[in-house]
Order: C-alpha cells, then structure tokens, then sequence
C-alpha cells in the first residue's frame, strides 16, 4: 500500500462524510417531501459510493472490496426505489 | 479516557434510549412505528458492534423488519391516531428508576467476573458437531428451549387467526415495485439458504433464513406475484407445523429409545440439527409470511 492510494482513500472517506452530513441536513431543513427525498437519496448513493470507495481501497482482500460494491449497489437500487415510490405517494395524496 | 470507541459506544446508548422514547411518545401512531423500527436498526447495529452478529440479523431481520410490517398493517386497521400525550407520574418513574438500578446491580458482578459458561460451552463445542458456538447451543445444549420457542411462534399465529381481523382492500402494486421485488427476491432466497447452511459454522441459522424467506414471500404477496397463502391449502398447514413436529418427534425418539429427552446419539448430531433447521427455516417463513400476508377473507364464516 502506497502513500498515494492512502490519500486517495481518505479524501474518498472525508467525500463521503461530506455527503451523508450534507443529506442529513437537507432532510432536517428542506421545506417540502421532494426536496427531502432529494437530499437523503443523494446522500445514500453519493456518500456510501465513496465510502466503499474509500474502504475498498484499503481492504486487504478483493473478496471484502467486491462484497462492499454488492452492498452499496442494493442500497442504491432500494433507496432509488423507495424514494420513487414515496414521492409518487405523496403525488396520489396531493392529487385527492 | 474519553477515547474515540467510547464516543462510539455512548452516541450509541444515548441513541437507543432516545429512540425507545421517541418511539413510545411519538405525534402519531405512525410516527411512533418508525422510530420502532429505527430503533430495531439501531439495536442490530449494536449488537454488531458488541460482537453479536448472530443476535444483530435477528434483531434487524424480525423485529425492525417483520414487526415493522406487522405494525403497519395494524396501523392501516385503526388509522393514525395521536399517541397519549406525555405527563410525567412521579410513582411510576420512581418504580423504573428502582427496577433499573436493581438490574444494575444484578448486572454488575458480571462485569468483573465472566460468567463460566462460555468457557463450558466452548469447551464442549466440539462434541456438539457444529463450529458455530451459537448454533451449538441453540440446537444442542439448549435445544429445548428452540422447541419452545417454534411452539410460541406456532401459538401466536393461531391466537391471531383467532381474533378474525377484519379483511382490508388489498392495495394496488406499483409497476416500479413489482420490477423491484422480481429482482429482490431471488437474492433474499439465495441469502436465505446461505444463512441456513453458514448456520452451522458461522452466524446465522433458522431464524433468521426463515425470516429472509418470509420477507421475500410478503414482498411478492403484496405484489400479487404470489398466489394466496391459504390456510386451507394443506401444504401451508403442513409447513407451519413441520418445525415444530419434526423436533418434537426427535425429541420423543431420544427419549423413548436414546440416552435421554434430546440428548442425540453421538455421530449423529450434525445431521439431525441441519435437519431440524432446514425444516424449521420452513416452517417459521411459512409462520411468519402468515402472520404478515395471510389471507383475510378465508377468515369470513
């Protein structure tokens, strides 16, 4: 392990904090549900992709890299799912 | 010191309790469900860390996932309804604050002094035929209270079927989340059947496959991929009851012709307790997708 790859995994790691922090205040402070949804699934998927990005340059091992990117794949595809159907929720009730 | 793990520890703790507060004092009912279910995270994320993680999927599988669900359904019946405004009672913070420190000091002494058993049980790990040390207990040394707990499962499946719940109009699925749920389901089963067979070796087992494979069976139910799970159906009946047989019938067995009431003759435990979690991993899915996604309108005389 170079000095290079373990700047690179910090500032992926210091990215993705940037980003969950960033999430969570938009999901305290944003004044409608879309703006909310907005905040916290760009979170999920931005933040956790550099996490693992950062985490996964250090691992010692392929096997945990590959099974960080799984998990962060699921988590994207399941957070962009749920927030589409919560918006499209709150459409129906807007709509009524 | 006030080092960086006990931060971690504290925020955790801190977490919890503000959670269980939140959760039981909430606006509304379906505020308090949520934060139910935060907190379930909150707890399998400490189990994690406590070096749990047999207890954490269990935690996070059936008490934020399959509760969270059961919770909602109820919600749907009674509508959302504001919770009971909070007043402080001086009585009873007293009584909990005194039931609290009495655990404390209970709990103490552990502490300092570890309890001998884990060193029992690790000792004789190698007698049971499984390398999990948690595995080996729940089927083996304390196989009796496993049993027990499939009974308890099994009662309150028939004590809800007894109460008729009214039938609910089953809701509409959403293109974008039948799509989902074809693609999801195929991996909850696929890591179902893994934590059934790590089970033995590493953290896992029949708890939480059999919750896995529930939560995938709901999931299509709502989508109306599944047919009904119907009770009348005999297969449905057979699997709820199969777990609990099965063990019940070994049980028997090493009592009537073996060394004693689930004691299991020696070179045959591997096989008998991967038999008896695959059968359970069965019967609690099926227990479990009843409990959330059975149907309503059999129920009608």
């Amino acid at each position: 392990m170079n000095e290079i790859m373990v700047w690179i995994s910090w500032l992926a790691v210091m990215a993705g904090v940037f980003f969950f922090v960033a999430g969570a205040i938009g999901l305290a402070r944003f004044p409608d549900i879309h703006c909310r949804l907005h905040a916290v699934t760009k979170a999920d998927t931005l933040g956790m992709g550099f996490l693992v990005l950062g985490f996964g340059i250090r691992a010692e091992h392929w096997h945990s890299a590959a099974l960080m990117l799984v998990i962060w794949l699921l988590v994207a595809a399941s957070s962009a799912v749920s927030c589409h159907l919560l918006a499209r929720y709150e459409q129906l009730e807007d709509e009524q | 010191m006030m080092g960086g793990p006990w931060l971690f520890d504290i925020a955790l703790g801190v977490l919890l309790v503000v959670l269980a507060i939140a959760s039981i004092h909430a606006r509304n009912l379906y505020a308090g469900v949520v934060m139910f279910i935060s907190f379930g995270l909150v707890a399998a994320l400490t189990w994690t860390y406590l070096g749990a993680p047999d207890l954490a999927l269990a935690e996070a599988a059936i008490s934020a996932g399959l509760t969270g669900v059961l919770l909602f359904a109820a919600l749907a019946r009674i509508g959302n309804t504001g919770s009971t405004p909070f007043t402080p009672r001086r009585l009873p913070a007293l009584l909990c604050l005194a039931v609290a420190g009495l655990l404390m000091v209970t709990l103490w002494p552990l502490a300092r002094n570890p309890s001998v058993l884990p060193g029992m049980a690790m000792a004789n790990l190698p007698r049971t035929g499984v390398d999990n040390p948690v595995t080996g207990v729940l089927l083996n040394f304390r196989a009796w209270d496993t049993l027990l707990e499939l009974a308890v499962l099994l009662v309150a499946l028939l004590g809800s079927r007894g109460l008729r719940p009214t039938p609910e109009e089953e809701p509409v699925p959403w293109p974008l989340l039948t799509a989902w749920s074809r693609l999801l389901v195929p991996l909850l089963t696929l890591f179902g059947g893994y934590l059934l067979w790590r089970g033995g070796n590493w953290p896992g087992g029949a708890f939480q496959a059999g919750a896995m494979l529930a939560a995938g069976a709901v999931l299509l139910r709502l989508n109306g991929l599944l047919p009904e799970v119907a009770w009348r159906n005999p297969v449905v009946r057979g699997l709820t009851i199969a777990g609990l047989a099965l063990f019940a019938t070994i049980a028997a067995l090493t009592a009537w012709l073996g060394d004693g009431w689930l004691n299991y003759p020696p070179g045959t435990d591997n096989a008998l307790m991967m038999l008896i979690e695959i059968i359970a991993t069965l019967s609690i899915a099926t227990v479990l997708t009843l409990l959330v996604a059975g149907n309503k309108t059999e129920l009608e005389p």
